[in-house]
């Protein structure tokens, strides 16, 4: 199964990950891998998810989650694997 | 398994850089929609058309959510329409009712553009070339979406020169009957040398008769993604220069290639060709011009600029071909005026001249391209213009375009302007002396030698 890349970006508050999380608890989205790391002073999160037993597509929860991250101030993208895998893999 | 670091990176360069495809380009075969009858004809055309790509928009917008990559444009070539109309068209007005068809037909399925009011005339125009060339200023000046490109000349076949003088004329009339609009005919009318069956960029794609029914055609861009990258190595040398160029024209092409799988696999339409293009359009930081001066000349056109442009050129491919393993279209970096912020800068601090964008393009894709002239420019020294464009095309064995805006009641000094994509220009100076007896001749320029390959 093709995995999601969600990927989190932003300044570092409380309770972003809870956020994110509970939202993709409730769309049955399961979390395979998260990693997490401060650039340049920005706080970066990103999350390897399987998507496949959620009703919505990955557009949608794409679309969702950009609505999350607005609410509370940061970016907030969810891509498929393959755009990654395709430009830094041969 | 993926980093969180290559993951930024691509990222980044979507959101800071401008990275995007710039489109993807359905090519159509109208060839079974030919009929003696013209609205039998222009029925078939229309059902053809908004049938065929009626996914074609669904299906961008399903890859672009998906992936979070931008698809700036979603497009269609068609047939070159001197070859449809050919059998039902009498009059110029014939002509001009299928370039409303397609207009429409664009409208219907949500496109941006539809190239392929077209005429290939190389070595001769029959009557229905020479009818359709005669028809693009109005067809031009009465729809909106339809793009009209002609072929005039090519390595093997030598230049045309009785349409090379046709479209001198034609360019200018172009010009005047789309004059309340800062002549925009004149930017949906380009004439190349070595046109290729299979580009997807506008304004000059078509639909070549030696595709398949249907197919799509990707165009990468990424501009600004190179002249990011090269910001990390100033001051390197020559060697690590060109390894940056090579490795950062590899990420992007993957991305296209991508978009050209997933749109081919959705839509259920053969994959053509990426279409390896380094397009800039007139946003900041989505130039050309930039990246030649970040290699090191201060404004493009100074000495040196054609080096710089060449090395980006072949490096450009160098590493987008192995990318994709299906290249074709124009596949270069592009240097139109109008679109590209530092272009327009370079040509307003006067390090830019006709003359020096000529001599880019011989190393370079495509041609003198959204270039602004003044209005009283005579049709014969556009067709001179044109000629010069396609003799370097023709000797050189390339595709080479020409898409010039006589801005009419305009001189030097003075600018046009199209928004959107197609940004605006400094009208630029044109050698004033005359080639009128070139031009008057009549027939065609022969092959050069080196195209007697067999």
């Amino acid at each position: 199964m093709k995995k999601t890349i969600i990927t989190v970006t932003g300044r570092d508050t409380v309770g972003i990950i809870a956020r994110v999380c509970n939202y993709l608890a409730e769309e049955n989205v399961n979390i395979e891998d998260i990693s997490q790391t401060i650039l340049q002073g920005y706080f970066h999160m990103m999350m390897i998810a399987d998507t496949s037993a959620s009703k919505k597509d990955v557009g949608d929860l794409a679309e969702d989650l950009d609505q999350i991250g607005k609410e509370i101030g940061v970016s907030i993208h969810c891509q498929h694997e393959d755009i990654f895998d395709m430009m830094h893999r041969i | 398994m993926i980093n969180i670091f290559e993951v930024n990176e691509t990222n980044e360069m979507i959101e800071q850089e401008n990275l995007d495809v710039r489109t993807i380009t359905m090519g159509i075969s109208l060839l079974d929609c030919i009929d003696s009858n013209l609205d039998k004809m222009n029925r078939k055309i229309y059902d053809k058309i908004t049938s065929t790509a009626r996914n074609l928009l669904p299906v961008g917008r399903e890859i672009e959510r998906e992936y979070g990559i931008p698809i700036v444009n979603k497009r269609i070539s068609v047939t070159p329409i001197a070859l449809i109309g050919g059998s039902a068209c009498k009059t110029v007005d014939d002509f001009v009712s299928i370039a409303d068809t397609l207009d429409r037909a664009a409208k219907k399925v949500g496109v941006n553009f539809l190239g392929g009011y077209s005429a290939l005339v190389s070595k001769g125009m029959t009557p229905a070339d020479e009818l359709l060339i005669r028809s693009i200023p109005m067809a031009l000046a009465k729809t909106d979406r339809v793009c009209s490109s002609v072929n005039l000349g090519s390595t093997k076949t030598g230049i045309n020169m009785d349409a090379v003088r046709l479209l001198g004329e034609t360019v200018k009339k172009t010009s005047e009957l789309t004059k309340d609009v800062d002549c925009i005919g004149c930017a949906k009318l380009v004439v190349f040398c070595n046109a290729p069956d299979d580009n997807p960029f506008m304004a000059g794609a078509f639909h070549g008769v030696t595709e398949p029914d249907v197919v799509i055609n990707v165009g990468v861009s990424g501009p600004g993604v190179v002249k990011h990258a090269l910001e990390k190595v100033r001051g390197e040398s020559f060697e690590v220069l060109c390894e940056t160029i090579k490795k950062t024209a590899f990420k992007v092409t993957r991305v296209g290639q991508l978009v050209a799988q997933e749109a081919s696999r959705r839509l259920n339409v053969p994959f053509g060709i990426i279409d390896l293009s380094l397009a800039p359009t007139p946003a900041v930081g989505d130039s050309v011009a930039d990246i030649l001066e970040e290699i090191g000349v201060e404004h493009a056109g100074a000495p040196g600029t054609t080096a710089a442009l060449a090395l980006l050129n072949d490096q450009v491919k160098k590493g987008g071909v192995m990318a994709s393993s299906y290249v074709g279209g124009l596949s270069g970096a592009f240097i139109p005026v109008s679109e590209d912020a530092g272009m327009i800068r370079a040509a307003l601090a006067g390090a830019l001249t006709l003359e020096k964008l000529e001599a880019m393009t011989c190393v370079c894709s495509v041609g003198l391209d959204m270039i602004a002239i003044p209005g009283d420019t005579s049709a014969a020294t556009i067709s001179g213009i044109i000629a010069d464009e396609m003799a370097l095309g023709m000797v050189n064995q390339k595709t080479t375009a020409v898409r010039l805006i006589p801005a009419i009641g305009k001189k030097v000094g003075d600018s046009v302007e199209f928004g959107g994509l197609l940004g605006g220009a400094p009208v630029m100076p044109v050698n004033p002396f005359s080639c009128e007896s070139f031009i008057g001749r009549t027939g065609r320029i022969p092959a050069p030698v080196h195209s007697f390959k067999n």
